[in-house]
């Protein structure tokens, strides 16, 4: 019994912080940004790609892929914001009109970055062993690489919210998630947040991909339920509440390892269900105001 | 805009004409290609029927579809074409008039991730059932010849314009169209929001279903991947700012012209259609003065102030 509890437990703590990281991703991108970025879940699964075949072809480790692809994809992503986003939000009309836009142009990257996977990648399913021991924690046996997993994941996510409310760039964006207006006039560079918090969302896919590559099975069309899960997440720790979307994604963790115990085909239902009466009961999240 | 009545009553007429009489001169191959893209648009202007004027942009076309292919493919064994057609354009009716009274709280963002939210609930739920409980995913339809899947699908898609074009004349359209500018000053006015966003969102769900029920028939088997498609949730909404909502005929276009293109790419670069088709996504996003939304609202106050000037 406690063996089987601890085994929920801890396995909802590892998919909660791989949860928690793409959903802070997300919410730096739609929370502040305003750009509900659809194509998330591509820079997850160029995350994982690159992972797999760094691994496979030339046998550098997953981990220090995860090194890699974070600040690489922090530079696309950065490059993206500067040039496509805050082109059309420059354009834009209203923010209400730019969130329109912007959805429609992340659709076309989502287009763009899986058929470029597909042709490099081709449509098959891959997967490597890597760190595969299993280790014992008071009995519960857990392959290493998902506890590997879990570490970096929870890392990750102190480490950025330590970056969040102590630092001069962190105090920037949490502004600019408040109010952008008042931001700008407090004399924070809004061009330079917004590209940044965008380019922190794609870094915190490249984290994810590379832990998740490790994990499960991945193939180039698995973004889009990552997405879905990040923006589930994202209204349960309510929208624009960085700190929510961190809690969120573990308590979301936690309800997908306890129904996935039951019925492993129904957690993404279950997931669903909460999404749809906290948008019914609470629409601003748990954390919201 | 009035001396152009007759002629653009004229060129819908001829229009007409030339796709009722397609299937007698034309091999099977055009006539099936040109099936699914009257389907989109069919989809597209029932989208905009509630979505248009209201600007609550729904992602649960996918759902009502979905819910219309499937009472054709369990209905279809036992009932004739045209009952099947009427019945899975009311299931999808019922629903949409659930959904609607439920989503009364929600605006903004928060529609639009809700409807998405219950049209891939719907989808996994049956695949879970189908799984789980049925022992088998997917079904097996009861197939019918193409042109008479065509020519159901042409007078659908008639009946679709015909109600979205009295809709849009009516006070009904009127209603929608200040709930869509503002809506609290619209229920101070005494518009009853509720009763109209529902019913409209009902309505456009009607035809989505009916076409989800003929489109059955043509693709002989079908499972909850296929029917509800999160494709078809997005496609009219792009379809629809593509080829933008402030005038019927937008939405018509933007599915013509995005269907055809679909087709066109898909079988002529079929590794690099998604490539090309996002390319083309963003640039005419990035090229339009402001992104295809401001076109569109550009399109709405043009239109506004042609018809001050009428008035």
């Amino acid at each position: 019994m406690f063996v089987t509890v601890l085994d929920i437990v801890i396995g909802g703590l590892i998919m909660g912080g791989i949860y928690a990281l793409i959903a802070v991703g997300l919410s730096l991108q739609y929370g502040v940004g305003r750009v509900l970025n659809v194509s998330h879940g591509e820079f997850i699964m160029i995350g994982a790609f690159a992972t797999w075949s760094l691994y496979t072809l030339l046998g550098i480790s997953p981990l220090l892929s995860l090194v890699i692809c974070g600040p690489v994809l922090f530079i696309i992503g950065f490059l993206i914001h500067r040039s496509l986003f805050q082109y059309l939000r420059d354009k834009s009309e209203s923010i209400g009109a730019f969130a329109d836009s912007s959805l429609l142009a992340s659709f076309g990257l989502l287009f763009i970055i899986q058929n470029v996977a597909l042709l490099i990648w081709k449509a098959d399913i891959r997967g490597y062993s890597y760190l595969n021991s299993p280790v014992s924690i008071l009995g519960a046996l857990f392959a290493a690489h998902r506890l590997v997993a879990l570490l970096f994941a929870v890392g990750i996510s102190l480490a950025f919210y330590f970056f969040l409310k102590h630092t001069r760039l962190g105090k920037a964006i949490r502004a600019a998630a408040e109010d952008p207006t008042t931001a700008q006039v407090m004399g924070v560079n809004i061009h330079w947040v917004l590209a940044i918090c965008f380019g922190l969302g794609a870094l915190m896919a490249g984290f994810a991909g590379p832990l998740i590559s490790m994990m499960y099975e991945i193939q180039p069309m698995m973004g889009l339920e990552y997405t879905i899960i990040a923006i589930i997440v994202v209204v349960l720790g309510g929208l624009g509440s960085i700190t929510g979307s961190l809690i969120g994604g573990f308590i979301l963790g936690l309800i997908g390892s306890i129904v996935t115990y039951f019925d492993p085909g129904f957690s993404l239902i279950a997931y669903y269900i909460i999404f749809i009466l906290l948008l019914l009961i609470r629409p601003t999240g748990i954390f919201g105001k | 805009m009035i001396s152009q009545k007759p002629f653009l009553l004229g060129l819908l007429i001829l229009i007409l004409i030339l796709l009722a009489t397609i299937p007698l001169y034309i091999p099977p191959y055009p006539v099936i290609s040109l099936t699914s893209i009257i389907m989109y648009i069919i989809i597209t202007v029932s989208w905009t029927i509630f979505s248009g004027p209201t600007r609550y942009i729904s992602l649960a076309s996918a759902a009502f579809f979905g819910v219309g292919v499937y009472t054709s493919a369990i209905l279809g064994h036992i009932l004739p074409l045209p009952v099947v057609i009427l019945i899975g354009g009311l299931v999808s009716f019922i629903l949409a008039l659930c959904i609607g009274l439920l989503t009364l709280r929600l605006r903004g963002m928060y529609f639009i991730i809700f409807t998405f939210g219950i049209s891939e609930l719907i989808r996994h739920s049956l695949l879970w059932w189908e799984t789980k409980i049925m022992g088998t995913v997917g079904r097996w339809v009861v197939a019918v010849d193409h042109v008479v899947v065509y020519y159901v699908i042409l007078v659908i898609f008639i009946l679709a314009l015909l109600t979205a074009y009295l809709i849009r004349r009516s006070r009904f359209g009127l209603a929608m169209r200040s709930i869509g500018e503002q809506e609290e000053a619209a229920t101070h006015i005494g518009i009853n929001a509720t009763v109209v966003k529902t019913t409209a969102f009902a309505i456009s769900a009607f035809f989505m279903g009916a076409t989800g029920a003929i489109m059955a028939t043509r693709w002989t088997y079908i499972d909850p991947k296929i029917a509800l498609n999160p494709l078809f949730s997005f496609m009219p909404v792009l379809m629809a700012i593509f080829g933008g909502t402030g005038q019927l005929y937008g939405p018509i276009f933007g599915a013509a012209v995005f269907a055809y293109l679909e087709e066109i790419l898909i079988t002529k670069f079929p590794y690099y259609y998604m490539l090309i088709f996002g390319s083309i996504l963003i640039v005419v996003i990035l090229f339009l003065p402001h992104g295809m939304v401001g076109l569109v609202q550009n399109l709405r106050k043009r239109g506004v102030k042609r018809q001050n000037a009428n008035s």
